[in-house]
């Protein structure tokens, strides 16, 4: 067997070298050439550091305190400056996460793509851009030409990716890491890129370590996975060993963590619906320049939705396709520029009597729990607000209904005193949560509520909701681009695309026989997953003509 | 960390010295500051007179102490107006954008383009040279600054979700506003205010002794080194004494002010 490309052999990280700081112990694994690896693990597990240590660019105040690195037998702790430097870029490429700040926003992309073949090969100018021409054209920039004097802003997020991808791969490293290289791209932009990624480092037999989050992801592109959990490893293997028997309770809580199929509800439509919207329109005021007349935008295209009492209604579609705004438009935080918006029944206004009806029985959960809790109240503070326009209730009953709601999400009594920063982020959603349903609101409209989370504390938030929906009765309006869990959660599925309604029908419906082309590339990027005895197992949606549904797209 | 921490505590230090002399300075002074007593007139530092006296013979520490008081109690009600007024400003101007927020920042540009000590020259020939004259002036001409901060804080608290959190659960502008934007944007505030304080201790001193602060014969800093100056010669403690004073007050303020902002700025936290 040939020796690993690279081999981590009981790596210990710590914060400025004290050993009690430790926030990666003892991990070691091997890459050998050419092989797909991927690491999972949730936030706080060390993965990223791991990764950024095997090119020696972990921040100042975390050293190597234990273990080595070899990357092709030579110790990369042990290298000098200069030497790593030779490395990186010519051996060792690496793609970040953030497509916006990963490139240089003053520089041409031309330029920033120049950069690494001047420091690296030793090449003449012609033949330089022959080679920058080759490698945009492969990873699918229309115009090369134009492309090498353009500035990374004229780009958007899934072509900034490519073209970082594109100066990683100019010269044909033996190992390239990606860090959550797609996080921040929608999922379809997501499949693309990643695609795109894997053929590439399959044609240079380069190999890639992949570090995410996102566990069917890695599961679907990589050989082998290593599970990361607060600085140790946890597992590792082959993914159809990991996938199908894991070993470890954290494994498989992990993949019992991820989003299966809810139950079937009956859902009584022939009462009146709880919301319903009718041909609303939304539109913004662009930025014009000096002299230019103000033109409009219109975010949404008259949209027209119901949600009946006790239903989940989910809005999925891609950034920019205008279910935030349609969810804000209904909680009156955005005013629509035509349209009707009634609730049981009765059309409400701004400024009518029956909006502060309305405005109680409507409420919000919010996607960043790090911001939807002003910073300077105490939890049960923040969550008796919300009662506070109840006239009938005392305080002390109000108190006492504080209580309980936060009892009820999983808080309790020595929670009721503490501030926002005191808490996870997990806990502080459950906190948003509390605040929406505290008043017995009979429509919550949830923005994204737990994309932020991490896969396991998502999963245990899912739940909380669907069991306080149950309990209380309302109805939800659940917006996210995340379509895993709107399969677990949602009675029906409304897909919205460029501010227009694209396909609306049963979750089942929609999930199993989708009828437009973009709501079956938007699932082609999720797997179906059942849970087996011992593990789960992963099918891909309509993986074969996914791609044409992306060439289309575009 | 070591170098902070010394700051801290000297700064602090002489804070509490000036304070409690300006306190003490209320209720006793050696002497009466104002009696004149022609025949120990520009007496120099002794065993009775501490500091010495000045040209009428009114003792200098007495008049130090009774100076500290009126310098506090005008740099803190000034600042306290300036707060007032710029936070009401800000506030509103951040929150409600639009037009209310072009008129009061047009104003507050005029403001802020002259410099602070000239603006409260032209506004002390209206309100006349007294003690509220001076504080009307000054917090007028240091209010600017605290609405440009507490609007810049303001306008990124509103784009906050807990601030849409509370219009969805039917709150007023006015409530969020006070409940939830107000107590969010102080920190930088305190900072300002701190370091204003010394700003205005500086140009209250400044004035009095253009002869435009609080009028003679009570005293202040400011007046008692203007009336120091042509018997600088024969008498230097009379113009040192009050010097003194301004430069170690200043000095403990800004030291003081330093680790308050050290202590609100989280990315100063630990250095």
């Amino acid at each position: 067997m040939n020796p690993p490309l690279i081999e981590v052999d009981g790596l210990c990280l710590s914060v400025n070298g004290v050993p009690d700081h430790s926030i990666v112990r003892d991990v070691s694994f091997r890459v050998n050439a050419g092989e797909i690896v991927g690491i999972v693990g949730e936030s706080g597990s060390g993965k990223t550091m791991v990764a950024r240590s095997l090119m020696g660019l972990q921040p100042p105040a975390i050293t190597i305190s234990g273990g080595d690195i070899r990357f092709e037998g030579r110790s990369v702790p042990a290298m000098t400056g200069k030497e790593l430097r030779a490395l990186r870029g010519a051996r060792l490429g690496m793609v970040f996460q953030e497509p916006m700040t990963s490139l240089n926003p003053s520089m041409t992309i031309g330029e920033q793509l120049d950069e690494p073949l001047k420091l690296h090969a030793q090449l003449d100018a012609n033949a330089r851009r022959a080679r920058i021409l080759d490698i945009l054209l492969r990873v699918g920039i229309r115009d090369v030409q134009g492309a090498l004097s353009a500035f990374p802003h004229q780009f958007s997020g899934g072509m900034r990716q490519r073209i970082m991808l594109a100066s990683t791969m100019l010269l044909k490293p033996a190992l390239l890491i990606a860090d959550e290289p797609t996080t921040a791209l929608d999922a379809l932009v997501q499949r693309e890129v990643l695609e795109l990624m894997l053929e590439m480092v399959r044609g240079e037999n380069t190999a890639l370590l992949m570090i995410s989050h996102d566990l069917p992801m890695v599961a679907r592109y990589c050989d082998r996975i290593i599970v990361m959990r607060q600085g140790v490893v946890v597992e590792e293997g082959p993914v159809d060993e990991i996938i199908s028997r894991p070993r470890e309770d954290y494994t498989r809580e992990l993949l019992h963590s991820m989003p299966v199929r809810g139950a079937n509800r009956t859902i009584d439509r022939a009462v009146d619906p709880v919301i319903e919207v009718r041909d609303l329109e939304v539109e913004y005021r662009q930025k014009a320049g000096l002299l230019a007349p103000k033109t409009m935008r219109k975010a949404l295209h008259g949209i027209s939705i119901g949600v009946w009492p006790g239903e989940i209604v989910a809005l999925v579609g891609a950034s920019g396709s205008g279910k935030t705004t349609l969810g804000r438009c209904i909680a009156g935080l955005v005013p629509a520029s035509s349209g009707r918006i009634a609730f049981t029944g009765s059309e409400v206004k701004p400024d009518e009597p029956i909006w502060r009806d309305y405005r109680q029985n409507c409420q919000m959960i919010f996607q960043d729990p790090f911001g939807s809790l002003d910073p300077r109240m105490k939890i049960s503070d923040i969550v008796e607000e919300a009662l506070r326009h109840d006239r009938q209730a005392t305080k002390s009953a109000k108190q006492e209904r504080v209580r309980t709601v936060l009892e009820e999400v999983g808080l309790g009594e020595r929670y009721l005193d503490r501030y926002p920063h005191e808490l996870s982020g997990g806990q502080r959603q459950r906190v948003a949560i509390a605040r929406a349903v505290v008043g017995r609101p009979k429509f919550v409209i949830a923005d994204e509520a737990v994309s932020a989370l991490d896969v396991t504390v998502r999963a245990k938030v899912l739940e909380l909701l669907a069991d306080l929906q149950r309990r209380y009765g309302f109805s939800c309006l659940f917006i996210s681009h995340d379509l895993g869990v709107v399969e677990q959660l949602a009675d029906r599925v409304v897909v919205m695309r460029d501010g227009a309604i694209v396909e609306e029908g049963d979750r089942d419906a929609i999930f199993d026989t989708p009828q437009s082309d973009y709501t079956r590339a938007l699932l082609s990027a999720i797997p179906t997953l059942t849970r087996t005895e011992t593990g789960v197992s992963l099918t891909w949606r309509f993986a074969q003509d996914g791609n044409a549904t992306a060439e289309t797209r575009a | 960390m070591k170098r902070h921490q010394r700051n801290r505590i000297i700064g602090g230090a002489l804070l509490i010295c000036f304070v409690s002399a300006a306190l003490l300075g209320r209720v006793w002074t050696p002497f009466d500051p104002m009696r004149i007593d022609l025949r120990s007139k520009l007496q120099a530092p002794g065993a009775v007179h501490w500091l010495g006296t000045d040209e009428f013979g009114r003792d200098v520490l007495s008049r130090l102490m009774a100076a500290a008081g009126t310098s506090v109690s005008i740099s803190l009600t000034t600042v306290a107006l300036a707060v007032l007024a710029g936070v009401t400003l800000g506030v509103l101007a951040g929150y409600a954008r639009g037009w209310t927020d072009r008129i009061i920042m047009a104003l507050n540009n005029a403001m802020l383009a002259f410099p602070s000590m000239l603006l409260a020259l032209a506004l002390l020939s209206i309100t006349g040279a007294n003690i509220y004259g001076i504080i009307l002036a000054l917090g007028l001409a240091y209010t600017p600054s605290i609405v440009r901060v507490v609007r810049g804080s303001v306008l990124s608290l509103r784009e906050r979700e807990f601030i849409e959190a509370s219009r969805v659960m039917g709150n007023s502008p006015a409530y969020t506003m006070a409940r939830h934007i107000l107590p969010n944007c102080l920190g930088p505030v305190i900072v300002l205010a701190t370091s204003m304080f010394g700003s205005v201790l500086l140009t209250e001193s400044a004035l009095s002794f253009l002869g435009l602060g609080v009028p003679p014969p009570a005293p202040t800093w400011g007046n008692m080194l203007a009336s120091a100056r042509p018997h600088i010669a024969e008498a230097m403690w009379l113009g040192i004494f009050p010097g003194l004073c301004i430069s170690l007050s200043l000095l403990g303020i800004n030291l003081f002010g330093d680790a308050i902002r050290d202590r609100f700025d989280p990315r100063m936290r630990g250095l």
